[in-house]
C-alpha cells in the first residue's frame, strides 16, 4: 500500500487529496492518503476581502477541514517540524513521525510583517493594517469604521503575492465605500507598487490602466519600500510617502518549515518543474497550491487546476510512465471593482489576460476583462461552488487548459 | 519577433525591447546594451549580470532582485545603486533576460 502525505488542508491540499481519492477508486488502487495540518479550521480566503467593508465575519468563512475530506481521506492534527526527503519522513513538533512514499507541499504562503523594517511594529493593527489574515481585517475593519478622512496608502511590498489582484479590489472597494459614506473628497488615496505599473501585464494594462485614474486614486510605482517610519512608506531610494492608514500586503513567505527542511528558495517557495509540479531536488516530493515557485497567480483557481493534473501525473509517476498532463499555468481571477461590478481574467504561463467570453457553468458565459453586474454576482456565487462542489474534487466543466492565445509580444511582431 | 540592429548585429527582442533568445546574448552585446541605458558596467555590475545568467540557465525563470539579494548575495539597495530606478527590469535587461514577471 502507498502512503501519499500531504501537509496542508486548505484549499490546494483539499481538492489534491479529494481528487486522488477519486482517480484510485476508478484504478481501484489502494492508496492511504493523509492530510496533515495545524488545525481544523479551512478559511474561504477570498472571502476576506470583504470583511473590512463588514460584509462578512471570519465565522462566516471557516468550515471544518475535515467536513470536506472525502471518506477515506485521514486527518491528523499537528504542527509540521520538518521534512526529511532522504529518509521520506515528516516529524511533527509533538514528536509524531510519518513515513510517506510520496509528497505533496500545500502549507501555502502567508504575510508576514516582520520581514519589513519598522511594519510590524507598535503601530501595527493601529495604523499599519493588512486583510489577508482573519484577524488583521476584522482590525481594519473597525479602523474603516472610525475612518473621517485623511491620507490612506494601499501597498504592496513584494510580489509575488497571494491573491495579486486583492490590493487593486481593495482600492476599488474602498474608494466605494467612502464615496457612499460621503468620506471620499476628505480622503486622499494613493496606490503604491513594486511593480511598474498597476496592472503589468501589456493587454491588461491597456484595458484596465485608467480605473484607478477614473476613481482620483494616485499611483506611484517601481516602490521598493525600505522601512516603515512612522507614518511614512520609505524606499531603498530614498523616495517617501507619508500615511494617516496604510493598509499593506506584506512579503509573502512560504511555510517555515519548508525553509527548515532545506526545501524552499529565497521565499520560502518549493522549486519545482512547472509543468509537474515536482519538487526540482526532491524526486517524488510534490508542491501544489501557494507553496509553489510556478510563475502564474497564487491563487484557488490555481490550485484547482493544479489538481486536476496532479492526480493523473502521480499515478503515472507511481506507475514507472512519464508525466504527461502538463500545468500549463492556468488562472482565472475574479477583479471586484466596486459599486457591484467585477472583472473576470483568464490566463496561463504564456497566455495573457484576454477580452472575451468565459464559460461557467450554471451562472453561464462571463465577460473577461469587462466590469459587469453579472461578473460581480458570479464572484459571489464562487464561495458556494468552492465549497459544494470545488472542494470536493469531481470533475467540474471548465476547461482546465489555459486560453490557446499568443502573447502580446508575438502578436504585435505578426 | 521584431529584430534590432545593435552594434551591426541582429538581436531578437521583445516589444518592449527585452532579448527574447537569451542564447544571442554576450558579453559584448551586454556593454552595449548597458550603454543604452547610460550604464557603465563595472565588476559589481558584472557579478550581478553573471549571477543573473547562471540563475536563469538553471531556473528558466528571471531571478527577482530578492533572489539577487539572498541567493546572489547583492543587497537591493546595492542593486538600486547599480541599475538606478529600475533595477529588476535593468539587470533583465542588460543580462539579455525575458522582463521579470508580472501577473496582471
Amino acid at each position: 500500500m502507498k502512503h501519499l502525505l500531504i501537509l496542508g488542508g486548505g484549499t490546494a491540499g483539499t481538492m489534491v487529496a479529494n481528487r486522488l481519492l477519486h482517480r484510485l477508486r476508478v484504478e481501484r488502487d489502494f492508496w492511504r492518503l493523509t492530510v496533515v495540518d495545524r488545525d481544523d479550521r479551512h478559511l474561504y480566503q477570498p472571502g476576506l476581502l470583504t470583511v473590512p467593508f463588514g460584509a462578512a465575519t471570519p465565522d462566516q468563512l471557516v468550515r471544518s477541514r475535515r467536513r470536506y475530506l472525502e471518506p477515506g481521506v485521514e486527518l491528523v492534527l499537528g504542527e509540521v517540524e520538518g521534512v526529511d526527503p532522504a529518509r521520506g519522513r515528516v516529524h511533527l513538533e509533538d514528536g509524531r513521525v510519518l513515513p510517506y512514499d510520496y509528497l505533496v507541499v500545500a502549507s501555502g504562503t502567508s504575510p508576514r510583517p516582520d520581514q519589513t523594517p519598522g511594519m510590524a511594529g507598535d503601530q501595527w493593527r493601529r495604523r499599519v493594517h493588512e486583510f489577508y489574515t482573519p484577524d488583521g481585517a476584522v482590525a481594519l475593519h473597525r479602523r474603516l469604521e472610525r475612518w473621517l478622512g485623511g491620507r490612506v496608502v494601499v501597498h504592496v511590498t513584494e510580489m509575488p503575492i497571494k491573491c495579486p489582484v486583492a490590493p487593486l479590489e481593495f482600492t476599488f472597494l474602498l474608494d466605494d465605500a467612502l464615496r457612499r459614506g460621503g468620506l471620499r473628497a476628505g480622503t486622499e488615496l494613493t496606490y503604491v507598487t513594486p511593480l511598474d505599473g498597476a496592472f503589468t501585464q501589456p493587454v491588461a494594462r491597456e484595458r484596465l490602466g485608467g480605473m484607478l485614474d477614473a476613481r482620483g486614486v494616485r499611483v506611484r510605482t517601481d516602490f521598493v519600500v525600505d522601512r516603515v517610519d512612522d507614518g511614512r512608506l520609505v524606499s531603498v531610494d530614498d523616495r517617501e510617502v507619508p500615511f494617516d492608514l496604510l493598509v499593506t500586503v506584506p512579503v509573502n513567505l512560504g511555510a517555515d518549515f519548508v525553509a527548515r527542511s532545506g526545501m524552499g528558495d529565497e521565499l520560502q517557495d518549493v522549486p519545482v518543474d512547472p509543468g509537474t509540479l515536482m519538487s526540482r531536488a526532491h524526486p517524488g516530493v510534490f508542491a501544489v497550491g501557494d507553496a509553489t515557485d510556478v510563475p502564474t497567480s497564487k491563487a484557488g483557481s490555481v490550485a484547482h487546476f493544479e489538481a486536476d493534473v496532479f492526480a493523473d501525473n502521480l499515478v503515472s509517476y507511481d506507475r514507472g510512465r512519464p508525466m504527461t498532463r502538463l500545468y500549463d499555468g492556468h488562472a482565472n481571477c475574479f477583479v471586484e471593482s466596486g459599486r457591484g461590478r467585477a472583472l473576470l481574467l483568464d490566463f496561463g504561463y504564456d497566455a495573457e489576460p484576454l477580452p472575451g467570453r468565459y464559460p461557467l457553468p450554471v451562472v453561464g458565459p462571463l465577460s473577461l476583462l469587462a466590469e459587469t453586474r453579472a461578473n460581480h454576482w458570479a464572484k459571489a456565487a464562487t464561495q458556494r461552488l468552492y465549497w459544494n462542489v470545488l472542494l470536493h474534487g469531481r470533475p467540474v466543466p471548465i476547461p482546465s487548459r489555459a486560453p490557446r492565445r499568443e502573447p502580446a509580444a508575438t502578436r504585435a511582431a505578426a | 519577433m521584431p529584430v534590432v540592429q545593435i552594434r551591426e548585429r541582429a538581436v531578437h527582442v521583445d516589444d518592449e525591447g527585452f532579448l527574447s533568445r537569451p542564447e544571442e546574448w554576450d558579453e559584448d552585446l551586454a556593454k552595449a546594451l548597458a550603454e543604452q541605458i547610460g550604464i557603465t558596467l563595472t565588476d559589481r555590475h558584472w557579478e550581478v549580470l553573471r549571477f543573473l545568467r547562471a540563475d536563469y540557465a538553471e531556473r528558466g525563470q528571471t531571478p527577482t532582485t530578492r533572489r539577487v539579494d539572498v541567493v546572489g548575495g547583492v543587497p537591493v539597495k546595492e542593486q538600486f545603486a547599480l541599475f538606478p530606478r529600475k533595477p529588476g527590469r535593468k539587470m533583465a535587461y542588460v543580462a539579455g533576460l525575458p522582463k521579470p514577471h508580472g501577473c496582471v
